[in-house]
């Protein structure tokens, strides 16, 4: 009877020793934020010389100039939280080509939780507000904006003189 | 392969087929293999969870969604039956406009129409057992036809109709709306065959009461809940009963593309084009004001009054928009066209109108300054595009810019300026403009 308990003393020591680990593990994720305070570069930047699309695609993480590639979002703090919240639903698309202030940028979270089944965001929302009114906040631009001067493509038009 | 079991698998409960990558043809796509995205996918759903915040990923996130950064549209490129030179706004749900220059044809062509999904198109699409009911509070009787029976049973007609979406041109507003930021190009003129809208619901019988005449399609909502409508607007009754509009199936003499309602949608010509149900399954004759999705709060609607840019507006104050305003595009030559002194320009283009016609498009190189008249047709029916042209001198070399302006026969002309501010930016049809260079 007393060998049989002997016998298993290493074994429940793993079990403590996974226990542990475990509590470590769940620790790092919950503390995540804090362990990271300021945001870190992106594991994998390219200057936009060296980059080919083929090789974009096969990257979930990177980043060229301060855009991630795959979503087009601009990589800054709240980044991560971003991605995995507004593009679960839809697009990144209708993020970037949006400009908004953060109460513009609440209203549209308010609007898809009363329409578009969006869920609450908790303790999420203040990140994902601050980066969405940083990074995509509007520009004033009068009653009529300048046509875009710079981004004209100007070609020869060749006419028949007449 | 294991991969994408896996990624799939993640949130899904246990039988149910993923959802077949958000209706593009599968052959067009490739899931992503990257497993160290997956990985992490799976750390921030953990993390989410162990800080209680509530995350799609736990429970949320419909079955069968295929974790972010894993999804198809990601590696999208074209989209099915389009041109490639259509501007990408939105990969899920799809929009994608028309630069102005591809909308220089007469008829706009399949491939060149402009997209605006709201929500995701049906697949596997059997035109041999697609069905259109009418019913609704204001219907006689609930009707059921099959499409053969549309055919055999009503007279064909075919009608030149534009559609434009109602928030063409919101890229432009100050302070910025929230939507999809169109430029120019969610607008086209296509000949649309069908069915007279009128006829069936005659053929059905439309009570006295009838107010309202509004559509279901068989579209999904892009959260993947089955039982969510995407969009079910509509007409007044006087409207629904104009002749112009047709219950399609055809477009240009060809099937109707699967990104713009294939096999069978609404054309009602003069309204945003948000009131030409696609992927048409249903109409519901209402003796009241519809009220389906994007019909109420602030969707397709406009402050009943004017309001100074910015201002708040309560859904209350937020009217229906019914027509649509006179607007025009330079369709030729492309902006940024650079010519010699002495050359004279070609220019094209095209105005519509909810009114019963165009008057005149004019245009000036003088920022307004001057206007001179352009050529105009006339259009092949009312809600059709009217095509201009006109022959431009140029006093000096140097930059200049073209704009065109277009009056209808109400009287209504574009402003060169941004039309009355809006919450949702729609209704825009300020006068288009093009960059020209003349050198010497």
């Amino acid at each position: 009877m007393n060998n049989f308990k002997v016998d298993f003393r290493p074994l429940l020591l793993l079990i403590n020793i996974g226990f542990v680990l475990c509590l470590l593990f769940f620790g790092y994720l919950v503390f995540w934020d804090m362990l990271a305070p300021s945001f870190q570069p992106a594991p994998i930047v390219q200057k936009s010389t060296s980059t080919s699309r083929s090789a974009a695609d096969d990257n979930y993480d990177l980043v060229v100039d301060g855009i991630h590639v795959q979503t087009g979002l601009i990589y800054a703090e709240g980044f991560e939280i971003v991605r995995a919240t507004c593009t679960a639903c839809h697009s990144a698309k209708l993020v970037t080509q949006n400009r908004a202030t953060k109460e513009g940028w609440t209203q549209m979270i308010r609007w898809m939780q009363a329409t578009q089944g969006l869920w609450d965001l908790g303790k999420n929302e203040s990140a994902i507000v601050n980066y969405l009114a940083k990074n995509y906040a509007p520009t004033e631009v009068g009653r009529r904006a300048n046509l875009d001067v710079a981004a004209i493509e100007w070609y020869i038009l060749e006419l028949d003189t007449d | 392969m294991k991969d994408e079991q896996k990624h799939i698998g993640l949130h899904q409960g246990s039988d149910q087929a993923p959802i077949q990558a958000d209706g593009l043809p599968i052959e067009s796509l490739s899931l992503k293999k990257d497993r160290r995205g997956f990985l992490r996918q799976s750390a921030l759903a953990a993390m989410g969870v162990a800080l209680g915040a509530k995350m799609v990923f736990a429970k949320n996130l419909p079955l069968g969604m295929i974790p972010v950064g894993l999804t198809p549209s990601d590696d999208l490129t074209g989209l099915p039956g389009k041109d490639a030179g259509l501007i990408i706004l939105n990969d899920k749900p799809i929009n994608a406009e028309t630069p102005a220059e591809l909308l220089d044809d007469a008829l706009t062509p399949n491939e060149l129409f402009f997209v605006r999904n709201n929500g995701i198109p049906p697949e596997n699409v059997d035109v041999n057992t697609w069905t259109l009911t009418i019913e609704g509070e204001s219907a006689s009787q609930k009707k059921t036809y099959t499409l053969a029976e549309l055919k055999q049973k009503f007279a064909h007609h075919t009608y030149h109709l534009t559609l434009e979406c109602g928030g063409n041109g919101r890229k432009e507003f100050n302070p910025p709306a929230k939507g999809n930021q169109w430029s120019t190009g969610a607008v086209g003129c296509a000949s649309w065959t069908g069915v007279r809208l009128k006829d069936v619901l005659e053929d059905v019988g439309i009570r006295s009461n009838a107010v309202y005449v509004a559509y279901y399609g068989k579209d999904t909502h892009i959260s993947g809940d089955p039982k969510k409508v995407v969009i079910s607007r509509g007409v007044p009754i006087a409207k629904a009963q104009e002749e112009e509009n047709l219950i399609a199936w055809a477009m240009n003499g060809q099937d109707i593309p699967m990104l713009n309602g294939y096999p069978l949608r609404l054309v009602i010509g003069g309204y945003p084009a948000s009131c030409s149900g696609k992927w048409l399954s249903k109409i519901v004759i209402r003796n009241q004001v519809h009220d389906g999705p994007k019909m109420t709060g602030q969707s397709y609607r406009v402050p009943c009054k004017p309001v100074a840019p910015g201002t708040q507006v309560e859904d209350k104050d937020m009217c229906i928009i019914e027509e649509m305003p006179v607007k025009s595009l330079i369709t030729f030559p492309k902006s940024g066209a650079t010519i010699k002194k002495g050359q004279r320009l070609p220019i094209r283009g095209h105005a519509w109108t909810a009114a019963p016609g165009i008057a005149k498009v004019e245009y000036s190189i003088d920022f307004g300054a001057s206007w001179q008249n352009c050529e105009l047709q006339a259009g092949n029916n009312r809600y059709a595009w009217q095509s201009f042209s006109a022959k431009l001198d140029f006093p000096t070399d140097g930059y200049y810019e073209v704009w065109a302006r277009a009056t209808d026969v109400d009287g209504n002309a574009q402003p060169m300026l941004l039309p009355g501010w809006n919450p949702r930016g729609y209704l825009n049809n300020a006068c288009h403009r093009i960059a020209i260079k003349v050198v010497v």
